[in-house]
């Protein structure tokens, strides 16, 4: 068993985000480079599959130089090899672009699953995955809350609108995975040394024939915050609680129309 | 101005309330050159209707193979349908399928995608989309850079379905080539047919302060008397006192309701982007200083126990 996790690094999720000087990006001062979370339920997976049926994981990404961390992070958790593509900056948010870069690294490797987190958290897409299947010609399914690897086909679960859906799918295969899927393990101590030792091969993005300047097709006008919000009524509801309620309702009702 | 094509989601034949908002939208933008394709099994007879929703034409995939959802089939549809309506933009809802479906489509026409966008403007013939980012912490506007046809799928609940009373012309798409891997074999409704919080218009959510998971009936009964569906805060999901498909937030779901009602929460800042960007809301907290109360439209500060009981009877007596 072959897997190939990829993985991005994020701006930590209790960040407070602040706009840019060029109106169009965060402000990265202060910010804490994090993992994706949603990454940790596709590491998790994998690291799963392999203990359970042999084979290797190799973590790979696509940023500058500091998503190396989110590497090393996956390897310090038990992955075993890492594939860094030094780029990204200026492809934020742009997944048909990165699924492009992915697809030109992953296409001419061995694989058996591709994972990915459902989402990068903060350009919120959800769609790297999707994309990255159809480029390679692979089944997928996105957003993954249960899974179970036979020999050939994998059967995957996942939670909609109003139910849960079951999928099965034939292998080699593109899963997205979301919360829910598994408890993601930390890194302890000696995973952390290990993880100094294993190897992390790096390309430049411009070597995989990818010019990130040309073909984008997202392009961000303006990034603003969301409009500040006035001071909301308050109702002491500590001595009388069946007054409160009955206040609250009138205004839901009567000022907001709301109910 | 080029046309529009909307995908159209259906379960069992009924079409979703998301598919007819994106319809409207359509439909505002376009000036009437709007088409839909729908993608099921037997899903002939829904078609007609949806010209009262602003569909000039309806194209039609029809097959056993579609009766259950795959991305490969019924993206195929889509781009069947593409090929001869020649849209200058697609949509989709940004529900749990449209967000599968719209990039492997994008990617199949060799172009991106913009998705959960909350709202949609022409420049020229490019559109011009807000979505939130960061969990709603903040809000780019963006374009597709050029590429056409323009994949965008539409936050639900936030544009408006219109009844323009029109008739559509229904075209069944023919040929389609169906190599379907990966593909739905069930779906299991939710117990008790649930609202959805991705869907809800109201949402009542519970966090720590409900203090354990057999208080969720408590605030179950004001969501019902709200018409609500369920939500929750990570915390008490992590907890497992209750699924994480009711989890608002950073790692849950990003909601904009009319009304969310959050009943002992504190209001993480995790939590807050996932709910912040809601038309009205209230805050039930024993703590004057939670995070909470600084989004909140209406506060009580208050034990929760004492306070939902009455606002149940209050909102029946309406």
């Amino acid at each position: 068993m072959n897997c190939f996790v990829c993985v991005t690094s994020v701006p930590d999720t209790a960040s407070i985000i602040k706009i840019g000087e060029d109106g169009k990006h965060i402000d990265e001062s202060g910010i804490k480079w994090i993992l994706s979370p949603y990454d940790e339920y596709a590491l998790e997976a994998a690291l799963q599959l392999i203990e359970a049926q042999g084979g290797e994981v190799t973590a790979v990404t696509y940023g500058p130089a500091r998503a190396e961390a989110a590497l090393r992070d996956c390897l310090a958790r038990g992955a075993h090899k890492a594939v860094h593509v030094i780029g990204g900056e200026a492809t934020l948010g742009d997944s048909f672009k990165i699924a492009q870069t992915l697809a030109a690294v992953l296409k001419d490797r061995e694989y058996d699953l591709i994972l990915t987190g459902v989402q990068g958290v903060g350009t919120d897409n959800s769609q790297v995955g999707p994309m990255l299947a159809e480029m390679l010609d692979l089944p997928h399914v996105s957003a993954v809350t249960s899974l179970e690897v036979g020999d050939s086909g994998l059967e995957a679960g996942r939670e909609v609108e109003g139910g849960k859906e079951k999928y099965s799918s034939p292998m080699p295969a593109l899963l997205s995975c979301n919360k829910g899927l598994n408890e993601p393990r930390y890194a302890a101590l000696k995973g952390i040394m290990a993880a100094k030792r294993k190897p992390v091969e790096k390309i430049e993005v411009g070597d995989l024939g990818i010019d990130e300047t040309s073909g984008t097709t997202y392009s961000v006008r303006s990034l603003e915050l969301p409009p500040e919000k006035g001071a909301g009524t308050v109702i002491q509801g500590e001595d009388d609680p069946a007054a409160a309620a009955a206040e609250l309702v009138r205004l839901l009702r009567e000022e907001a129309k709301a109910i | 101005m080029a046309g529009i094509l909307v995908f159209v989601e259906q379960r069992d034949g009924e079409i979703r309330k998301a598919s007819l908002q994106a319809l409207g939208e359509a439909h505002r933008l376009a000036a009437g050159e709007v088409s839909a394709v729908l993608v099921g099994e037997g899903v002939g007879s829904s078609a007609a209707d949806l010209g009262k929703y602003g569909a000039g034409k309806v194209f039609i995939g029809d097959d056993a193979n579609l009766k259950l959802y795959s991305a490969e089939g019924y993206a195929e549809a889509v781009i069947k349908a593409q090929e001869s309506c020649q849209a200058t933009a697609i949509f989709f809802s940004a529900t749990v399928m449209g967000r599968d479906l719209a990039p492997r489509v994008a990617a199949r026409l060799g172009v991106g995608a913009l998705a959960d966008v909350v709202h949609l403007e022409w420049d020229g013939d490019a559109l011009v989309a807000r979505r939130p980012v960061y969990s709603a912490k903040a809000f780019a506007t963006v374009d597709t850079a050029g590429q056409k046809p323009q994949v965008v799928s539409l936050r639900p609940n936030v544009f408006a379905q219109e009844e323009v009373g029109g008739s559509a012309e229904v075209i069944a798409l023919d040929g389609l080539a169906l190599a379907i891997r990966a593909m739905v074999k069930e779906f299991m409704a939710a117990e008790g047919g649930e609202i959805d919080v991705a869907e809800a218009n109201v949402i009542v959510s519970g966090g720590r302060g409900i203090k354990g998971p057999e208080n969720f009936a408590l605030i179950r009964e004001l969501a019902s008397s709200l018409g609500a569906a369920v939500g929750a805060s990570r915390a008490v999901v992590d907890a497992g006192w209750i699924d994480h498909s009711h989890q608002v937030g950073q790692t849950g779901k990003v909601v904009s309701p009319t009304l969310y009602v959050a009943c002992g929460i504190s209001g993480a800042i995790q939590h807050l982007a996932g709910m912040s960007s809601s038309k009205v809301i209230v805050a039930i907290n024993k703590d004057p200083d939670a995070p909470i109360f600084k989004v909140a439209d209406y506060g009580v500060v208050g034990d929760l126990f004492q306070v939902i009981p009455p606002m149940i009877e209050a909102i029946k007596a309406l």
